[in-house]
C-alpha cells in the first residue's frame, strides 16, 4: 500500500516538473474550420462622457469595462484555452461598443457567465455589460436591460450528419434533446415538444459533446450557435429544417442603468450605418458561409 | 410555503430521483463493497492488491471528477445508456471504497481466537467465515456502513448537475418559475433531511437489533 | 495497510504447503485476469483512438499547460482558505459546545448539527443562487461550514478524550475553565486528533472539485474547457489521464501524510494516554465520508 502510493507521488511529482519546466511551445494549437478572417478595427470615441451612467463611471475609473461573454460557441463567443484569447461576432460587438463608450482596445477584459448566472451577475455588478447571444424577452426584462436587439437568431436543430429522421422540432417525439439549462431554446422545447426527451446542461459545448458520442440525438438552441459548431466539424453534424423561433440579441445591461442602455443603442446604430456591424459579421460568423443579413430594427424601450 | 404545495409533483420527482439514485446506489455500493472487503482480506496476493489499489485510488478521486469522467467519458467506448445508470456507477464504486473499509475493520475486530476455534472444531475457510466471523463483523460494521450511506444519500445531488433528475436540480425549474429562491432551498433542504434522517432511523433499528455492546 | 493479512488471521491458519500452492494457483489466474482486463482497456483506448497526435498535441503548448496549472492554482487557493476558515470555524464551535452556558451550547449543536446533515453542494449552491455571492466566496464559505462543523465534533471528542485526571489536576491546581482548556487538554487533545484533522482535510481537497458546479475556474473547469474544444478533436480521455493523476495524487499525498503522522504518533509516549481514543468522524451520526 505504502509502495503503491509512494510510487504514485513520484509520478505525480514528475509530471508537476515537466509541467512547470515550461517544456511547451508558443502559440495554440492549431485551429479546425475556417480562420478568423481580418477583424475590423474601431475607432476610440476619446471624448465619450456619460457621467449619469454608474456603471459607466465605475468602469472609467477602475481603468477597463468587464464584459461577460460565452467562451464555448465558435464564431461567436469561443475562448482559446490556449492563449485565453476571445473571439466571435458577439466578442465583435462588445469591442465595438466599447470603442463607442470610449474605451481603448486594451481597456475591455472578457469574462465567461454561464446561461444561467447572466441575470445574477448583472445585477450583483460582476460585469458591466453581457454580450452573449443573450434573448430580449419580457420576462428578463424585469430583471436586466437590453440594448440592441443587434442580431436576429431563430431557434434551430443540430444532429449527426447521419441522422435523417429529424427534419424539424415535429420530429422530435421520443428523441433525446440537449439544451442549456435555464435558456430560451429549453424551456420553449419543454413547453410545445412535451414528448421530446430533455437533457440539460450549463453549456452548449457538452451537449454537442454528448450528441457526438450518441448521448443525446439532437442540439437544440439558436441556428447561430449550431451553425458555429458545425462549422468547425462539418463532416459529423449538420444543422437541419427551418428556424421555428425569432430570437433577437440583446445586449444585456443593469436594469436601472437606462443611461448606459441608451448609450449602447446609440453606439449601435452609428456602427449599423457606418458598416463596422457588416465588417464583424463577415470576419466571424460569415465564415460558416452564411451572407450577412440585415441587422433588425433597434427596439428603443422607454425607461422605468 | 406556496413553492411547495404549487410544485408538489415537481418536487416529489426531484425526490423520488434521488431516493431511487440512493437506493440503486447503495446496492451497488454494498455488493462492491463486499467484494472488495474479501479481495482485502483474501490469501492470495493479487486479490489484495486490486483491493487496495481499489480503495486507495477511489477514496482519494473527487467525486466530481469521478461524476464527469464516468458520464461522459464511458459513451466515448460506444456505451450508451441513461444518465441515470451511469450516475449509479459513479456513486456505487465511489461509496463502495468506503463501505470495503467499513466492512474490513469490522472484520479485524473479530478475535483471532473465534477463528481458532472454529478451525479447531473442524470449520472449512467457508463455513468460518459465514457462521462465526461475518455475523460478529456484521454487528460492529452497522453504525460505520450507515453513516455511509448517508453520505451517498448527500453526494448523489452533484448527478443533478449531469443531467440526472434529482432533488438538488428542481431549483433550476424554480427559479425560471420565478418563486423565491430561499423558500425553494428551504424545501429542498427538507427533502434531504427526511432522506438522512430515515437511513439514520433505519440504521438505529438495525443496530438495536442485531448491534453489540462494544 | 500490508499487515492486514497478519491481523485477519482470524479468518485463516498460516497455510501450508498444499494450501499455498493452492493460493499460487489462485494468484496466476487472478492475475492473468486483472491483466486480460488491462489488455482490453487499451485496446478499447487505442481502438476509439485517443492516443492521436491530434488529441495530445496540445498539451505541449505553453498556454494549454499554463491554464490547467491555473486552475490547479485555483482548486489549491479555495483548499487554502477553506481549511484554515474550517479549522477556525471548528475551533469557534467546538468551544461552543463544550461551554457552561446553555443557550450557547444549545446554538452550537443545532449549527453542527444542521451543517453535517446538509450536502455541502446544497449549501454551496444556496450561497451562489440565493446569496448571490461569487463562485469563490460561495464554494470557500461552503465547503468552510460542512467541514468546520465535522471539525468542531472531532475537536469536541479529542478534547473529551483526554484523560480525566488531567482535568481534575489542572482544577485542583486552580486553573479557571479557559486555563484548562488552552493549557492543558487542547494540546494534549490536538496531537491526537492530527490524524483525524488531516484526514478531514483531504475531504475538503477532494470537494474543491464541486466549484466546477459553479463555474469556478478550477483544475477540472480548465479540464473541461480542453475537453469540450472541437479544435482539438474533443481529447475527453486524454485530459482525464492528465487530470485525474494529479487530483488523486495529492489527495494520497495528503491522506498518506495523515497515517504517517497517526503511525509516528503511536510510537510518541507522549501521547500515548489519549491517542488511542481518537474518535473516527465517520462513526457519528450523520457524518459524512465523502
Amino acid at each position: 500500500m505504502l509502495r503503491t502510493r509512494n510510487i504514485a507521488a513520484v509520478l505525480v511529482c514528475l509530471l508537476l516538473t515537466a509541467l512547470l519546466a515550461g517544456c511547451g511551445r508558443e502559440g495554440s494549437p492549431p485551429v479546425k474550420g475556417p480562420k478568423a478572417g481580418a477583424l475590423p478595427q474601431y475607432k476610440v470615441d476619446t471624448s465619450f462622457e456619460l457621467p449619469e451612467s454608474k456603471t459607466w463611471k465605475k468602469a472609467k475609473k477602475r481603468g477597463h469595462l468587464v464584459v461577460g461573454a460565452k467562451e464555448d460557441q465558435p464564431y461567436l463567443g469561443e475562448k482559446d484555452p490556449a492563449t485565453g484569447v476571445y473571439s466571435g461576432f458577439d466578442i465583435e460587438i462588445a469591442r465595438m461598443m466599447a470603442a463607442s463608450l470610449g474605451f481603448e482596445p486594451d481597456g475591455i477584459r472578457f469574462r465567461t457567465i454561464a446561461s444561467a448566472n447572466r441575470e445574477t451577475a448583472l445585477q450583483n455588478g460582476q460585469i458591466d455589460y453581457y454580450v452573449g447571444t443573450y434573448t430580449i424577452n419580457d420576462m428578463r426584462k424585469k430583471l436586466v436591460g437590453f440594448a440592441g436587439p443587434y442580431y436576429m437568431a431563430g431557434q434551430g436543430l443540430l444532429v449527426r450528419t447521419d441522422e435523417n429522421d429529424i427534419d424539424g422540432p415535429q420530429d422530435l417525439a421520443g428523441k433525446t434533446v440537449c439544451s442549456a439549462a435555464g435558456s430560451t431554446p429549453y424551456q420553449r422545447i419543454a413547453a410545445d415538444y412535451p414528448e421530446a426527451d430533455l437533457v440539460a446542461y450549463d453549456t452548449y459545448s457538452i451537449c454537442v459533446d454528448n450528441l457526438l458520442t450518441f448521448q443525446v440525438d439532437a442540439v437544440t438552441t439558436d441556428d447561430a450557435i449550431l451553425l458555429g459548431f458545425a462549422a468547425k466539424a462539418p463532416d459529423e453534424m449538420k444543422v437541419v429544417g427551418k428556424p421555428f423561433s425569432e430570437e433577437p440579441y440583446g445586449i444585456g445591461v443593469p436594469r436601472s442603468d437606462n443611461a448606459l442602455r441608451f448609450a449602447l443603442n446609440d453606439a449601435l446604430e452609428e456602427n449599423e450605418k457606418n458598416g463596422n456591424w457588416k465588417k464583424a459579421f463577415e470576419a466571424t460568423l460569415g465564415l460558416s458561409g452564411v451572407p450577412a443579413p440585415t441587422p433588425p430594427p433597434i427596439d428603443r424601450y422607454p425607461a422605468n | 410555503m406556496d413553492v411547495l404545495t404549487e410544485n408538489w409533483s415537481l418536487y416529489g420527482e426531484g425526490f423520488l430521483g434521488t431516493v431511487e439514485l440512493t437506493v440503486y446506489a447503495s446496492i451497488l455500493a454494498l455488493v462492491l463493497g463486499f467484494v472488495m472487503a474479501s479481495f482485502r482480506v483474501a490469501p492470495v496476493g493479487s486479490l489484495r492488491m486490486i483491493g487496495t489499489v481499489w480503495v486507495a485510488v477511489l477514496r482519494n478521486t473527487p467525486l466530481t471528477l469521478l461524476f464527469f469522467a464516468v458520464l461522459l467519458g464511458l459513451p466515448r467506448f460506444g456505451l450508451v445508456l441513461p444518465f441515470q445508470v451511469f450516475a449509479v456507477l459513479a456513486l456505487g464504486c465511489y461509496t463502495s471504497a468506503f463501505i470495503c473499509e467499513a466492512l474490513r475493520s469490522g472484520i479485524n475486530t473479530v478475535p483471532t481466537g473465534q477463528g481458532e476455534a472454529a478451525r479447531s472444531l473442524g470449520m472449512s475457510f467457508g463455513q468460518t467465515l459465514g457462521n462465526v466471523v461475518l455475523p460478529q463483523a456484521f454487528r460492529s460494521v452497522i453504525p460505520p456502513v450507515g453513516s455511509t450511506l448517508i453520505a451517498l444519500a448527500k453526494n448523489s445531488a452533484i448527478a443533478g448537475a449531469f443531467s440526472v433528475t434529482e432533488l438538488l436540480g428542481t431549483y433550476k425549474t424554480l427559479n425560471e418559475l420565478g418563486y423565491s429562491i430561499i423558500w425553494s432551498f428551504v424545501w429542498i433542504a427538507v427533502g434531504y433531511l427526511i432522506i438522512t434522517l430515515a437511513i439514520s432511523a433505519l440504521f438505529n433499528v438495525l443496530e438495536k437489533r442485531w448491534g453489540v455492546a462494544r | 495497510m500490508t499487515h492486514s493479512t497478519t491481523s485477519a488471521t482470524a479468518l485463516y491458519d498460516i497455510p501450508g504447503p498444499v494450501t499455498r500452492k493452492r493460493h499460487f494457483t489462485y494468484g496466476v489466474i487472478s492475475t492473468a485476469v486483472i491483466v486480460a482486463l488491462l489488455g482490453w482497456i487499451l485496446y478499447l483506448l487505442f481502438d476509439t483512438d485517443q492516443f492521436t497526435s491530434e488529441k495530445w498535441t496540445p498539451f505541449t503548448y505553453k498556454g494549454i499547460q499554463e491554464l490547467l496549472l491555473r486552475g490547479l492554482g485555483n482548486t489549491l487557493k479555495a483548499f487554502a482558505y477553506a481549511a484554515v476558515l474550517s479549522l477556525a470555524l471548528g475551533a469557534l464551535l467546538a468551544v461552543g459546545r463544550l461551554s457552561d452556558h446553555g443557550p450557547v451550547r444549545w446554538i452550537s449543536t443545532l449549527l453542527v448539527e444542521f451543517f453535517r446533515a446538509m450536502p455541502v453542494l446544497v449549501m454551496i449552491f444556496f450561497i451562489f443562487v440565493a446569496l448571490k455571492v461569487q463562485p469563490l466566496p460561495a464554494l470557500v464559505a461552503g465547503l468552510t461550514l460542512y467541514n468546520g462543523s465535522v471539525l468542531a465534533e472531532v475537536f469536541r471528542t479529542g478534547i473529551n478524550s483526554v484523560e480525566r485526571g488531567q482535568r481534575e489536576a489542572a482544577f485542583a491546581l486552580g486553573m479557571r475553565k479557559t486555563q484548562v482548556t488552552t493549557h492543558v487538554l487542547a494540546p494534549q487533545a490536538v496531537r491526537a486528533m492530527l490524524p483525524t484533522i488531516i484526514s478531514q482535510l483531504v475531504v475538503a481537497l477532494k470537494d474543491t472539485s464541486l466549484g466546477y458546479l459553479i463555474t469556478y475556474e478550477e483544475f477540472l473547469h480548465a479540464g473541461k474547457l480542453i475537453a469540450s474544444n472541437l479544435d482539438y478533436d474533443l481529447p475527453f480521455i486524454p485530459v482525464v489521464m492528465v487530470i485525474s493523476p494529479i487530483y488523486i495524487g495529492m489527495c494520497m499525498l495528503l491522506s498518506w501524510f495523515a497515517t504517517w503522522v497517526a503511525r509516528r504518533q503511536r510510537r510518541n509516549p507522549k501521547t500515548e494516554g489519549t491517542g488511542v481514543a481518537a474518535a473516527e468522524p465517520g462513526t457519528v451520526l450523520p457524518g459524512r465520508l465523502g
